[in-house]
């Protein structure tokens, strides 16, 4: 047993030792078992317990919860001891509470009144115990009950410095917690001014409050810039001997440099102000001449700090990108260290480099290093090193390398750690589309990557591929050729089927001129992969099938008899079988012309952003993947939250599958967003018919407006329908507005409610006529006005007849008008919303629960606009998970008020969600529920 | 910020934990054996810096102990590393070439310097002597109050 200073505890050690000395793990539950007894008797029997003691038991208590295991008592003990006047059972009280205590216990308003008289004691020691105990829970309560006393602490002239150290973190964490708790005004200045102290410890603790107040507030804070950068000089030019106690390893405090180099990037460079911003260049100057200099000592610490102050003055040079001389200079310098023997300083420095390589200064200094940055990629031992290399190939790629980084990356490839394949891929595809000036070129690498590592290849990256075929005439004949060439290979891969039923199907004539590669070859290399395929890909075969009898009429009996084959139970899938029969009927059944025009080519896709960029930004929601070259930096303050960025930008989840929304999509395609759906709804039964009046229908999903209120309802050739929408309590007003497209009028226009008798007595609809005729090209306006009397589910629809140039049409939506429209949002504090919800689950009569798969990659941002848009109110901050969504709201109803409780958990890993629902009618809940289920 | 510091030992047992943002014990627990079988699992001569879900993790084995902290995309990684060799050498000087033994049987002891060291995240003091100084000083007020228990025993006051 080691010497334990201070005042040991001996029958804390013995039990320590007893547990050490335990052969298994049963003997040691057991023997925490027994002493959990103890304890427990010890606290309720024997009201005489001296402070000793209990500072005993309370410590072995800890002692067992840092071994695992659960703690559900002596938290009283601990409230007792923290009130002690001994310091010794107040330290171990103060322990207790911060590493057992969560944010939200009963507990915290016991002990409230002790942390307050131990923050207004004389002795410094007792002081720091009490901001240490608020900075480690740092709840909204300990924000309320000592915002005010805490910065009177920090600024106060007799405060001691080693007080003023924790108060100024201590302040820091409540800030985080509510924003609110920093007072402006005559505060801002005292606060800045800190950076002046004379005591480095406090500065240091200062400089990371700063840091975060500027970043709420920069304008305000504006004139820590000057303070910062006179402070960063005195350290720099300092020699090692000047800051004693604060130099480590020979270099001079490491610490508030690097804190103060970070203060500095929440500014843009102060143009105005050249003095400050000479002075801030000399600085970074003589940081990276010290770079240069011989090591003042052998030892990794020294180094380590060093560089440390060395790439934070980096991240500032590139954040400030203003100075072509700096940024050449530090790439110069992060070149250096590519070869060096520390992993440390590779990783970081290809990290580095990256952002680097976005600067119009200094992307051409980067790419000076290409061979360096290949080699890293192909022989770096630790995989996580291969992967910043990786990213930094992507970001220095640009015209002028990219065929050769691209043929690099595939080389790669095929050796490359499967933990980084999906992403190189996507990577490759990206770069590939990018610059590609031939087309060709752009097919091949895409091909190469179905067969290098084509289990890696997501439905984005082949969706893509087929995309681009389909827009660019030149390139087909080529695609045609080379999938073709690809196919026969004896073991391709699924993926390469899929691309090659496609682009065959669609381009197939174009190669059939051929003998090699006739109309019969063609259909036999394709059918020769259709029972090593999954029934998705023998769905798009089918379809690739019905196109050749159209191209190929020579070839339509062996066909036809491929489809006879699968229409009969042989064929186990139903949607095959289905497939074939149909397609079998309409080769069948329809003359030549019909044919054609059915089976015509794809329509060019619209001209979008590369669906594949989304799916690569949502991979790495922590670091933004780049291969843009920034413009520089105008001279504004600005809060660098680049993550929120990039995820707006990306919200839309619909545009990841960029298919899912052809100009030929069919009415009952849903969302699924697959290729060969497309094709399938178009050529089944029923819809030849619609299709043949108005073939190209805009279908909007009607949960779509779940969340939302406005927007246009439905679209197809001849008219579109608008709805505006707002809500009131339990009122509702709707506006349609439809707009005739056509150069003709559309007459007997006729909108109709579709709402029973039954329906109507909970959700009550007035609907305002309209004229019977809709002119060419105009628009008009219908009201509907909508109460909500008693609980409901569905919405209504309408449906609007019509007749145009003498055809009549008649089109079916549902309204918005789902029972959330109703909510209004309700505003509550962490402990009653977890009250109430704990007080409706006791029944399961009153909760709901859905657990689902997200249906598309998981994108937190976008939820929360969707869970915005459902009407309730989301509760920001108060559930202990940040990931979690949980929101209240009433809904109104004429009869009565209806309170919710939602709460929606994304596990990341596992790509689902659990949503659960909780109100005082189960019939709500379970409404509730069912509509927000697919929505994510 | 630093979010997280987990000491734990060669054979996967957790030694001590500091937790920086309020999480249920269930995910730290959860956090902890991720991290844990993590790095256990990594080779000698790899980066001692590894992305892990949206934070960075920084770590570097000390005889028989793992340091491991969870830092946020703006923290410093080579400056995280030497927090942790701060740290160590805190506990070295205080326990006179500590061992984990030592950090095993005064937990307490390694939560205090630590919380001298460390304040909600951030670094409040690194010189090593003010932090050796704040120590010793609590342990003279302990030392204080069990003299004068042993001379209230004794009688003596």
């Amino acid at each position: 047993m080691p010497a334990v200073r201070g005042d040991g505890m001996r029958g804390l050690a013995v039990f320590i030792s007893d547990i050490r000395n335990c052969k298994s793990k049963e003997a040691e539950i057991k023997r925490i078992n027994k002493e959990l007894a103890n304890i427990r008797s010890k606290f309720k029997g024997d009201k005489t317990l001296d402070g000793y003691q209990k500072k005993k038991y309370v410590c072995k208590l800890l002692f067992i919860f840092l071994l695992g295991h659960d703690i559900d008592f002596g938290h009283m003990e601990a409230v007792n001891l923290l009130s002690s006047n001994k310091y010794s059972e107040k330290q171990i009280g103060y322990l207790f509470i911060s590493v057992l205590v969560n944010t939200n216990s009963e507990l915290i308003k016991l002990i409230i009144q002790s942390i307050k008289n131990d923050l207004g004691s004389r002795n410094p020691i007792h002081v720091n115990l009490a901001l240490q105990c608020i900075a480690n829970i740092g709840s909204r309560e300990m924000a309320e009950a000592f915002g005010s006393e805490i910065p009177r602490l920090l600024v106060s002239g007799d405060t001691m410095d080693v007080v003023k150290q924790s108060a100024a973190l201590c302040l820091l964490r409540l800030f985080r917690t509510s924003q609110d708790i920093i007072p402006g005004g005559e505060w801002t200045s005292r606060i800045i001014h800190l950076l002046n102290d004379q005591h480095m410890g406090v500065v240091t603790a200062a400089t990371s409050l700063i840091d975060a107040l500027v970043k709420k507030n920069p304008e305000e804070y504006k004139g820590c810039v000057s303070l910062a950068v006179s402070r960063l000089s005195r350290i720099v030019t300092a020699s090692y001997t000047d800051l004693q106690d604060y130099t480590y390893y020979f270099v001079p405090a490491p610490w508030l440099s690097v804190k103060l180099l970070r203060l500095l990037q929440n500014y843009t460079p102060p143009a105005e102000d050249p003095g400050v911003r000479g002075r801030l260049n000399e600085c970074l100057e003589t940081i990276l001449n010290k770079a240069q200099e011989p090591p003042k000592s052998k030892k990794v610490q020294h180094s380590n700090a060093k560089n440390a102050v060395l790439f934070e003055a980096i991240s500032l040079i590139i954040h400030n990108d203003s100075e072509a001389n700096l940024l050449v200079r530090a790439c110069n310098q992060l070149g250096q260290f590519l070869s060096n023997r520390e992993t440390n300083l590779r990783y970081l420095a290809l990290e580095s480099m990256c952002h680097l390589a976005t600067s119009e200064f200094s992307h051409e200094a980067v790419k000076k290093h290409q061979e360096v940055v290949i080699l890293s990629m192909k022989m770096e031992k630790d995989v996580s090193v291969r992967q910043q290399a990786v990213d930094l190939l992507y970001a220095m790629c640009d015209k002028s390398n990219a065929e050769e980084i691209v043929q690099e990356m595939l080389n790669y490839l095929e050796t490359a750690d499967y933990s980084i394949r999906e992403e190189m891929v996507l990577k490759v595809a990206i770069l590939a589309e990018k610059y590609a000036t031939d087309y060709t070129w752009y097919v091949d690498v895409i091909l190469n990557l179905i067969r290098i590592a084509g289990d890696y290849v997501s439905e984005e990256v082949w969706y893509r591929v087929i995309q681009i075929v389909i827009n660019r005439d030149e390139v087909q004949g080529y695609a045609a050729k080379t999938v073709f060439e690809a196919l026969q290979a004896p073991a391709c891969h699924e993926n390469m089927v899929k691309v090659g039923g496609y682009i065959l199907g669609e381009f197939g004539n174009l190669i059939a001129g051929d003998q090699r590669s006739s109309p019969a070859v063609q259909f036999q290399l394709l059918h020769s992969k259709y029972h090593l395929c999954s029934p998705m890909t023998r769905a798009l075969l089918l379809s690739t099938y019905i196109k050749f009898i159209n191209l190929f009429p020579e070839i339509r009996t062996q066909v036809q008899e491929v489809f006879k084959q699968h229409s009969n139970l042989r064929s186990a899938d139903a949607e095959l079988q289905q497939r074939a029969s149909e397609y079998l009927q309409l080769s069948i059944i329809a003359s030549s012309d019909v044919l054609a025009t059915v089976l015509e080519e794809m329509p060019a896709f619209p001209e979008r952003e590369s669906s594949i960029l989304a799916v690569l930004k949502k991979k790495k929601p922590g670091r933004v993947p780049e291969n843009e070259i920034k413009d520089s930096k105008s001279p504004t303050p600005l809060n660098n939250n680049h993550t929120n960025d990039v995820n707006n930008t990306s919200t839309n989840s619909a545009d990841l599958l960029g298919l899912s929304t052809p100009p030929t999509s069919a009415p009952n395609s849903g969302n699924t967003g697959v290729l060969l759906d497309v094709l399938g709804d178009i050529y089944s039964g029923k819809s030849v018919n619609s299709s043949t009046s108005s073939n190209k229908n805009w279908f909007v999903d009607p949960k779509k407006f779940v969340c939302k209120n406005n927007g246009v309802l439905f679209e197809n050739d001849l008219i579109q329908i608008g709805v505006k929408s707002e809500f009131r309590q339990n009122l509702g007003r709707l506006g349609l507005f439809y707009g005739n497209k056509t150069n003709a009028p559309l007459q007997n226009f006729f909108p109709t409610m579709q709402w029973s008798e039954e329906n109507n007595a909970k959700l009550s609809i007035q609907i305002k006529p309209v004229e019977p005729i809709l002119e060419a090209g105009a628009q008009i306006q219908q009201m509907i006005n909508a109460e909500c009397i008693d609980d409901y589910t569905d919405s209504p629809s309408i449906s609007v007849s019509f007749v145009c140039n003498k055809v009549p049409h008649k089109i079916n939506i549902k309204l918005p008008l789902t029972i959330n429209k109703f909510f209004e949002p309700t505003e509550m504090n962490g402990e009653s919303f977890f009250a109430r919800w704990k007080n409706l689950g006791n029944t399961n009569q009153q909760r709901s629960q859905k657990i689902f798969k997200a249906t598309a990659p998981m994108d937190l941002q976008a939820a929360k606009t969707k869970i915005i848009g459902f009407g309730m109110q989301l509760l920001e901050g108060i559930d202990p998970n940040p990931d979690n969504f949980v929101c209240a709201g009433i809904i109104h109803m004429r009869s009565q008020q209806v309170g919710c409780l939602l709460r929606l958990e994304p596990n990341r890993n596992a790509q689902m969600y659990r949503l659960t629902v909780r109100s005082s009618k189960e019939s709500v809940s379970v409404e509730l529920c069912d509509l927000l289920v697919d929505q994510f | 910020m630093m979010q997280f510091m987990l000491l734990f030992s060669r054979q996967g047992k957790l030694r001590l934990q500091k937790w920086y943002v309020a999480h249920p014990d269930k995910l730290k627990k959860k956090i902890t054996r991720e991290l844990i079988t993590t790095i256990l699992a990594r080779k000698p001569k790899m980066c001692s810096f590894l992305e892990w879900r949206d934070l960075k993790i920084v770590y570097k084995r000390y005889a028989s102990l793992y340091f491991c902290c969870a830092i946020e995309q703006c923290d410093n990684e080579l400056l995280t590393l030497e927090i942790i060799h701060r740290y160590v050498e805190l506990l070295d000087k205080y326990f006179g070439s500590v061992c984990e033994l030592d950090i095993i049987f005064n937990f307490e002891k390694a939560y205090f310097i630590l919380d001298e060291l460390m304040l909600g995240g951030e670094v409040q003091e690194t010189s090593k002597k003010n932090v050796l100084k704040a120590i010793a000083a609590q342990d003279l007020l302990q030392e204080d109050e069990a003299m004068e228990i042993a001379l209230r025993d004794v009688g003596l006051l």
